[in-house]
Formats: structure tokens, sequence, C-alpha cells
């Protein structure tokens, strides 16, 4: 995989610097050819995982830190948010649609995720923390298809 | 990064929203206008949201706050000149259904006569 295709950032856990993870984001998903209304979902949905990293996670404690990993193979982006907090399970989450929780403030960050991005998955760092890695496909077909024509 | 402006037309306080609503900032800043706005006598809201370029779930957190805020002052808040994302991501949260919704500024202004 060309180098070009992938990136790491460590930012501290501040809400300014989700700002610096966009700008590398965005030139990366750019570079990839991935359009514009794509990339803007894109960006929505890294900028709900690093804040909820900074803020759920990492409780903005300044001594910790978020990494932030890019990866792009076979048509599909790959990104993985983690923190350095106490983990956490999306299990039981209520949805932000019934209507009792319509006009609540919060709970919507999840959900932006699973409704912008072709994959969401959860799970814990080798140290602890919480991981979570969204997929993306770049335009064209998925990458099983791609996979099977190279076949 | 964002910035909120305040004007009045036909009785109606409005709030020109230019940049991003997103946490950290954004949220804070409607936040405030919108509190100022109150606190300053507004007896009706209507939040211009043309110029925002993004919003995240505290921007739309923040938007629901001021809208509950309001009502809770007897004061109606709406929205005016939603940009096609803002528009998609009010759709997929169902607040399209919460929020009265204009594109013509004079057509919202006299909503609230």
């Amino acid at each position: 995989m060309p180098e070009e295709n992938r990136f790491h950032l460590t930012i501290g856990s501040r809400f300014e610097n989700i700002e610096l993870v966009q700008v590398v984001l965005r030139d990366s998903l750019l570079r990839l050819g991935m359009d514009e209304d794509a990339l803007h979902w894109v960006d929505v949905s890294v900028r709900e995982a690093v804040a909820n990293a900074i803020k759920h996670g990492n409780r903005q404690a300044a001594d910790k830190r978020v990494q932030v990993d890019f990866a792009e193979a076979q048509g599909e982006v790959v990104i993985q948010i983690r923190d350095e907090g106490e983990g956490f399970s999306p299990e039981g989450l209520e949805s932000p649609l019934a209507p009792e929780n319509l006009t609540k403030p919060s709970g919507r960050g999840i959900f932006f995720m699973k409704s912008f991005m072709d994959g969401i998955e959860y799970g814990s760092g080798p140290d602890g923390g919480t991981v979570v890695t969204l997929r993306k496909r770049l335009a064209g077909p998925p990458p099983d298809a791609a996979r099977d024509e190279k076949e | 990064m964002i910035k909120v402006s305040q004007r009045q037309n036909g009785g109606v306080t409005i709030l020109d929203v230019m940049g991003k609503i997103t946490i950290g900032a954004g949220d804070l800043a409607v936040r405030n206008a919108v509190q100022e706005a109150l606190n300053a006598g507004a007896t009706g809201l209507l939040v211009n949201l043309q110029g925002v370029s993004t919003i995240d779930s505290s921007g739309i957190g923040e938007l629901v706050s001021a809208f509950t805020t309001a009502a809770n002052r007897g004061v109606k808040l709406k929205l005016l000149h939603l940009p096609p994302k803002v528009n998609d991501v009010l759709q997929i949260t169902h607040l399209i259904t919460v929020f009265d919704v204009f594109e013509n500024e004079d057509e919202a202004v006299k909503s609230f006569s």
C-alpha cells in the first residue's frame, strides 16, 4: 500500500485539535478521489468519533491522547480512533429517533456515524481505552466486488 | 471559525450564523447568542443558517436546546435558509418535524405575528 494512502496522528484532548484531524483527513480523501458529498459525511463522522474520544473517553484530561489512524485499501477507507479512557460499549444506547428522545440535546453522535459511514465497530485497545473503526467505500464497486473482479 | 450576528426585522430577532456549528466553539457561540437575545427581551427568534458549512451532533443539540429554552420562555424559535447538508441532518434526525423552517425571510417574519 502506498505510504501516501495512510497517516497517523496523535492529538491532545482538546476540541480545537479536531480541526487538525479534519485538514489532514480532507487532504487524504481528496487525493483518493472521494467526491465532496461523501467527503463531507466522512468528515462529520470522524469529528463525532474524535469528539467522543476527547469528551467521553479521555474526559478532556490534558495528559491523555487520541490516536487517529487512516488507511485505504481496495477502494475502502478505514479510520481508527482510539482514546485512553475506561472503554465503552454502544449496546443499550437509546434511539435518538424515539419520540421521547427527539428533543434531547445529546445522544446523536453514534447515530450520525452509523448513518453516514458504511461500517462502524467498537473495540478495546491493547492498553484499554476505546477503539472506534469507521469504514467508507470510495466511489465504485464495494471492496468484495473489486476483489472478485481481480480473481 | 464561527460568527453569529444579530439584527431585527419586523420585531423578530434574527441571528445570522456563519461557519461551523461544531463542538467546542460553534455550539457555545450559538448558545450564547440565543441566551443574549432572550435576555434582551426577544419575542421571536429566527436563526439564519445560510452561512453554515458544517454542523455536528453537538451543534444539532445546541439548536434543540435553544428551541426548548426559548419555548420555556414563551418565545418561538424558527430556522431560515437551511443549507442542503444541514437539511439532510435535520431530516435523518427527524428534527425537521420539530422546527418551523423557512426559505423566505419575509414569510418567516410574518409567521411570528
